[in-house]
């Protein structure tokens, strides 16, 4: 990682030169910036990820798994999606590391560390789904910008930390208190050190919930370094953008947080739903709270070729942000007609459930099978696209893999 | 006897000698390396590519970022590489419209600078490029590797 630093002391003219071209405007090129060339190392040994995740961005890193890497039913780091808004922190000291809870709404100031926050509140451990807003962006008509995430920005990890809320109630919350932001050491693309990559938050009620935590372990060990070493919050069922990695403040709002990426297009809708392509004024964007029901189909992997008369096991979990699934069904006929699959409750609130079916084909030939939760609202997937949205959220429709009977 | 002594010393304090003669150049060029241990880095310099590389394109496409090669890619490849990489720019599909808007909204929010006369270039480059292409509301299923069960 030092490395790192010594690239950064390279001059504009000597980076020029190693790259061979002259960078016209490079006067208006603030310092510390490496342009293109100088490459990040191996992410799946750095990040300890398996060689099948897909990386979509090197700079910053933002890596997500594939349908049938997230067959286990509680994700292992190897399978778990990667997004970065910024440059993940460098040289953490777990000993070292400190959480100040402030902001207009608190009614004590207070700074724990660590040791501090595990000594002082009990421990609990909930798997909690976290999938990224934007998983699924890559299929928007008009395309939508950002990371084009296809299915696999999504897991179920156990994690393991203090009630949020304990902490908040230690400090005290003041009545007028409606929201939580957080902040966190990882930093901005651009260098500039007084410019936060992403401070988003949840409002009070989320944060007071039972499975709200501020973790410090993942699956029984520490939090891996790209999924927020040493501390995290964590915001089961809602954007993964909710659940700040390397936080080090937590502050009690009076106002909804407006920190960075609460505002504009970032993780937030048209409030009406709007004809694709539209132009929506910022006005009337509204943040996103839970993420919709969806599920996905994690055996076998698409592209089975399957003898004729043989049935098919499949299986894979299906989730529906603050709400549970009621009911997973396949379909064989591109939805025409569905059968139910068995489907396991939750290990707790907030975690995907598991189904299952045997699927058998009446005839050779080219199949898909589409998978479709109803949450407990009665809503379902949809087969099709749902709400177009500039930046591609809540991309919910049904998972289909394709099968050939021979 | 006496011959014989002078003998032994004599050799002995040449092999002496010659050790200490040893030990000095050791510890001298582990002085050295010690304090002059920051040039070798100098070759470690991470690119993935050396200098002549840099300019390499093959099939229509610049081997080092990943861009389509045309008119305005060095100006982009200059601008937008800086922050993230250019997989970041290369994954996505905009009207030129929509690349404006995505270039104001990092002049304005995430310290992208003025891009003087280039914005021009960049602008077109990406619009030919990296255009939306219909996608309809569902695709088909695409590169399927197929594969025998059981
Ligand atoms: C000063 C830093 C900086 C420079 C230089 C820069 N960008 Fe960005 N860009 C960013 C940041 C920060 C993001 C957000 C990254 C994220 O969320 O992962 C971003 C995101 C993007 C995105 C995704 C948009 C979205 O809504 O998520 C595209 C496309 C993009 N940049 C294209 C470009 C192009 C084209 C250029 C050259 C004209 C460029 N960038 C130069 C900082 C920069």
């Amino acid at each position: 990682m030092n490395r790192r630093g010594f690239t950064n002391k390279i001059s504009l003219a000597a980076v020029a030169s190693i790259l061979g071209l002259e960078i016209v405007y490079g006067h208006r090129m603030p310092k510390g910036y490496r342009p293109l060339g100088l490459q990040d190392p191996d992410p799946f040994k750095m990040f300890h990820k398996d060689k099948e995740m897909v990386v979509l961005n090197n700079k910053p890193w933002n890596m997500e798994a594939q349908a049938h890497l997230l067959n286990d039913d509680i994700t292992p780091n190897k399978y778990m999606f990667v997004r970065n808004n910024g440059r993940i922190p460098e040289n953490i000291e777990a000993s070292q590391w400190t959480l100040t809870l402030d902001g207009e709404s608190v009614k004590n100031k207070k700074t724990y560390s660590l040791a501090d926050l595990k000594d002082k509140f009990q421990h609990y451990t909930y798997q909690l789904t976290l999938e990224c807003g934007g998983n699924g962006r890559s299929e928007f008509n008009p395309p939508a910008k950002g990371n084009q995430w296809t299915v696999g920005a999504v897991s179920c990890a156990e994690w393991t930390g203090v009630r949020l809320r304990d902490v908040l109630e230690d400090a005290g919350i003041n009545s007028d208190a409606v929201y939580i932001g957080y902040h966190a050491t990882d930093t901005h693309l651009s260098g500039d050190p007084n410019k936060e990559p992403i401070s988003r938050g949840v409002p009070i009620w989320k944060a007071l919930q039972d499975e709200t935590l501020l973790a410090f372990a993942m699956n029984g060990e520490d939090i891996p370094l790209a999924h927020g070493f040493p501390l995290r919050l964590v915001c089961g069922g809602w954007p993964a953008s909710t659940s700040g990695k390397w936080v080090n403040r937590i502050s009690i709002r009076n106002k909804v947080h407006d920190g960075e990426k609460m505002g504009g297009t970032s993780y937030r809708v048209p409030c009406e739903t709007v004809a694709p392509g539209s132009k929506v004024e910022d006005s009337d964007m509204c943040i996103i709270e839970s993420m919709p029901v969806k599920s996905l189909i994690t055996y076998p992997k698409s592209g089975a070729l399957i003898k004729q008369g043989q049935t098919l096991n499949i299986n894979g979990h299906a989730w529906a942000g603050e709400l549970e699934v009621s009911k997973m069904e396949y379909s064989i006929d591109f939805g025409s007609t569905w059968h139910t699959c068995s489907l396991k409750r939750p290990k707790n609130r907030l975690a995907w459930q598991h189904f299952n079916a045997t699927v058998s084909f009446p005839k050779k030939g080219y199949y898909e099978v589409w998978g479709r939760a109803t949450d407990t609202n009665g809503k379902a997937q949809p087969m099709v696209l749902p709400g177009w949205n500039p930046k591609g959220y809540l991309n919910n429709a049904c998972h289909r893999i394709a099968v050939k009977i021979v | 006897m006496g011959k014989e002594f002078q003998k032994q010393v004599r050799s002995l304090s040449k092999s002496l000698l010659s050790f200490l003669i040893l030990i000095l150049v050791l510890f001298g060029g582990l002085y050295y390396w010690a304090n002059h241990k920051s040039k070798p880095e100098i070759t470690e310099i991470p690119l993935e590519v050396s200098s002549e590389d840099y300019d390499k394109v093959e099939n229509g496409i610049h081997v080092a970022t990943g861009f389509i090669d045309d008119r305005g890619m060095q100006e982009t490849i200059q601008n937008c590489t800086a922050c993230h990489s250019a997989k970041l720019v290369t994954q996505n599909r905009m009207s030129r419209e929509g690349w404006k808007a995505t270039i104001e909204w990092m002049q304005e929010t995430q310290n992208l600078w003025d891009l003087g006369a280039n914005e021009e270039l960049i602008l077109t480059y990406l619009a030919k490029n990296y255009a939306p292409t219909d996608k309809g509301r569902r695709q088909n299923l695409e590169d399927i590797e197929w594969y025998e069960l059981n």
